[in-house]
């Protein structure tokens, strides 16, 4: 029996406390890049009741990101804003969701992020975090930024953390294990830096400072 | 004294770019934050380390 709008938000009330849940339901977060890290962020956020969640992302689903990102077989060769946004609202029916089937570059990013509470780098190419990150800062000084840096491998769960760089700035990962030859990703481990990125971001909009 | 990720350096005063690229910080992908603020990367040349500043040098490396 398909619970209705009114079932699903007195459930979540019930579930975080009403005035947790209206936190989370007021919030609008931009999620750059729907990837390992985008995709399970995404997934957790939607979970969680975030109200409104901005999708951004050019590229398609293919089978080498299976092994980590929240895609199905049945979805490959489809663009990771539409396919993402199909799971989403498969597990979070009530949620909002605007999705941006683009490459967000310095020209971009002010447009595509100026409605967002919570801004969540979910990047996998360094250079493009960099723009991100400096960007976000310089435009967005009042807004929170988390983004990642660090989750190649197999290597101890312990070493994952989250660093308050400065009051909006939060980096998520191990700060230095990057993809190369012989370190690839694996989905525990990505996952893991994912949900730090997750946890800080419902941290923050409940108040927390870190 | 200087603070560079959470560590004392006692260097000569220098533009923010000079120190980063003799301690061979990759520039595009890196992220500075001098007394908890951006410090823009067309300014980089143009900002000077001084007495008492806390500088933070992100890196990112790849994967995600």
């Amino acid at each position: 029996m398909f619970p209705t709008k009114e079932e699903w938000f007195a459930t979540l009330n019930e579930r975080h406390g009403e005035e947790r849940q209206s936190k989370f339901s007021a919030a609008t977060v931009a999620i750059c890049g729907l990837g390992g890290l985008g995709s399970n962020i995404a997934i957790m956020l939607a979970r969680a009741g975030i109200g409104k969640l901005i999708l951004i992302d050019f590229d398609k689903v293919d089978l080498s990101n299976l092994h980590r990102q929240q895609y199905k077989p049945s979805q490959i060769g489809k663009y990771k804003t539409e396919a993402l946004a199909e799971n989403l609202k498969e597990i979070a029916p009530y949620i909002e969701l605007q999705t941006h089937n683009i490459r967000l570059d310095e020209s971009n990013i002010e447009f595509l992020l100026k409605d967002a509470d919570i801004i969540c780098e979910a990047f996998d190419n360094p250079e493009a975090k960099a723009i991100l990150v400096n960007e976000a800062l310089e435009k967005f000084p009042k807004k929170y930024l988390i983004a990642a840096s660090g989750m190649a491998g197999l290597g101890s769960a312990n070493d994952i953390r989250t660093r308050k760089i400065s009051d909006k700035f939060f980096l998520c990962g191990d700060g230095k294990s990057e993809v190369k030859e012989g370190l690839s990703l694996f989905s525990s481990r990505v996952a893991l830096c994912a949900a730090h990125e997750a946890h800080i971001i419902l941290r923050l909009l409940l108040g927390e400072k870190d | 004294m200087i603070m560079i990720n959470g560590e004392e350096k006692n260097i000569d005063s220098q533009s923010l770019g000079d120190y980063l690229r003799s301690n061979n910080y990759n520039l595009m992908r890196i992220a500075v934050e001098i007394n908890g603020e951006i410090a823009p990367k067309t300014k980089y040349d143009e900002i000077f380390i001084k007495n008492g500043d806390k500088i933070e040098i992100v890196s990112f490396v790849g994967g995600g």
